[in-house]
């Protein structure tokens, strides 16, 4: 198997963009100029990689990922940019045995709030959330959804019944937000006990009644941190957003060429900013075969293309629900990836874009973060000053290649 | 008498590298000699069954030439000195 390489030299303050296909993952950096761009991979070749996460909270430079093939499907993580993986003998998340199903394949991992750092999230297909409170070595069935009395009449999107999204609100503690395809969104308000199913005003167009209850099949919803009971939707058809942590939502589909697309993504420093990819329907390619970004800028009054960089003829491109990001730099950066294999990147907020790699594998996951600091107790010998009667050897997590 | 398997390559990460592991056990079906198996190599385990025991969808098991998928499943009988052969199913792309 060629790979590009093994090694991801990142450091701090460098951005890291992750990218999974479905036949591995590729890890890219570079300087916070971005503008040049070095990639480490295939990670797991032959696997397919839907989620990818970077936790660097309480000093870790931790990479997440959900990979699958023929072996099932499991969590694996890396404190070196990919050098390592953990490949543990008994693979998690895992369904316990009185649930009856078995896991299919992992969606996302969300590293929990900052407050809580060894919190982590991960949704799955079939589609249920669990949660680890131990940094990743633990992992358990979060009951309350999974029992809830509306699951059994989910009903599987195109990509399965998988759940998709997870945002744990920064602000209340208890509340996070989920959204299943194609179940619509839930959110609980004490940590996972209990959950609304929150659709009102989301649009079903392959059900007799078109406003239930539950049933929609949203592609990807997203908030703000600063202000996180404003929520934005990309459905299956229709773009919603929300102003009331979710409990009704309003139709933003004005000035879009289609109102069906996957990914839904905010600018990092502005909750009027986001940035989404519509498809025709029902090619479900970039409409006239032009690849544009739609971004509005006053939380969907209205919208404008930004094609700048990108291809404007027989482009036949995909972007799926998870293959698009931003970083948190300034101006902020924005990122996404095709099912046909390129790795496209705007580091002026969408107004113009390069194309940073082309023949990958279809994308189906792109993250992006900002390399964080080494705290001093992790920092490699020659970088710290001399310290008299330490023999200490720094721990290290058991880690094999994967 | 040995019960012989032989480990694709992508789980030999859990067989200290070993194609073929014989594990000293008298089973009476498939299930009872992989359950040995398991003790010797627990990281095999959950890359052949998932949690719910079942076979993985692209994982086939033969017990000599004959695969178990039309044996038996797990239950299918399986005498002293047998070989077993855990290897992935043609599919994907």
């Amino acid at each position: 198997m060629p790979r590009i390489s093994t090694q991801t030299s990142a450091k701090s303050g460098d951005l890291l963009l992750l990218v999974g296909t479905t036949k591995g993952a590729f890890l890219f950096h570079s300087s916070a100029g971005r503008e040049r761009w070095k990639v480490s991979g295939p990670h797991f070749p032959s696997y397919s990689v839907f989620a990818l996460a970077y936790d660097g909270r309480q000093g870790r430079r931790r990479v997440w990922a959900g990979a699958q093939n023929f072996f099932g499907c499991a969590l694996h993580s890396s404190d070196d940019f990919g050098v390592n993986w953990t490949n543990p003998e008994t693979p998690s998340p895992q369904f316990p045995a009185d649930a009856g199903v078995a896991l299919k394949q992992i969606w996302q991992i969300v590293p929990g709030r900052a407050d809580e750092p060894d919190v982590l999230y991960c949704g799955v297909e079939p589609a249920a959330l669990f949660e680890s409170r131990d940094a990743g070595l633990n992992w358990s069935l979060v009951r309350g959804l999974f029992d809830h009395p509306h699951r059994p009449r989910w009903q599987p999107g195109g990509g399965g019944l998988c759940l998709h999204t997870i945002l744990p609100d920064p602000k209340n503690r208890g509340r996070i937000y989920v959204a299943v395809s194609s179940a619509g969104v839930y959110r609980t308000d004490d940590s996972g006990r209990s959950w609304k199913a929150l659709n009102q005003g989301v649009r079903v167009d392959f059900a007799p009644e078109k406003y239930p209850e539950f049933g929609q099949c949203v592609h990807k919803i997203a908030h703000h941190p600063s202000r996180p009971d404003r929520l934005y939707m990309q459905n299956h058809g229709g773009l919603y957003r929300s102003d009331n942590a979710a409990e009704s939502w309003r139709d933003i589909a004005k000035g879009v060429p289609s109102d069906f697309g996957f990914p839904m993504v905010l600018h990092p420093h502005d909750s009027e900013t986001a940035y989404i990819v519509p498809l025709a329907v029902p090619i479900r390619c970039v409409p006239e075969a032009k690849l544009r970004v739609y971004r509005t800028s006053n939380g969907g009054r209205s919208w404008e293309p930004l094609s700048r960089g990108l291809p404007q003829k027989d482009s036949y491109d995909t972007v799926l629900r998870d293959a698009m990001a931003a970083d948190s730099l300034q101006p902020a950066g924005i990122y996404f990836g095709t099912r046909s294999g390129k790795v496209y990147g705007s580091r002026n907020e969408g107004n113009s874009w390069q194309l940073i790699r082309d023949g990958l594998p279809p994308v189906v996951c792109v993250k992006a973060a900002v390399v964080n600091g080494l705290p001093d107790s992790r920092k490699p010998a020659s970088s710290k000053k001399p310290r008299q009667g330490s023999g200490k050897k720094p721990a290290r997590r058991a880690a094999t290649r994967a | 008498m040995p019960v012989v398997f032989h480990i694709p390559g992508p789980l030999r990460t859990f067989t200290n590298g070993q194609s073929r592991v014989e594990v000293d056990c008298s089973p009476s079906t498939v299930a009872e000699a992989l359950h040995a198996l398991w003790e010797r190599c627990p990281g095999v385990r959950y890359r052949v069954l998932n949690e719910q025991g079942d076979v993985r969808e692209h994982i086939n098991i033969f017990v000599g030439e004959e695969c178990i998928r039309y044996t038996g499943g797990l239950d299918t009988p399986v005498r002293d000195a047998c070989e077993i052969f855990i290897i992935p199913a043609v599919s994907g792309g």
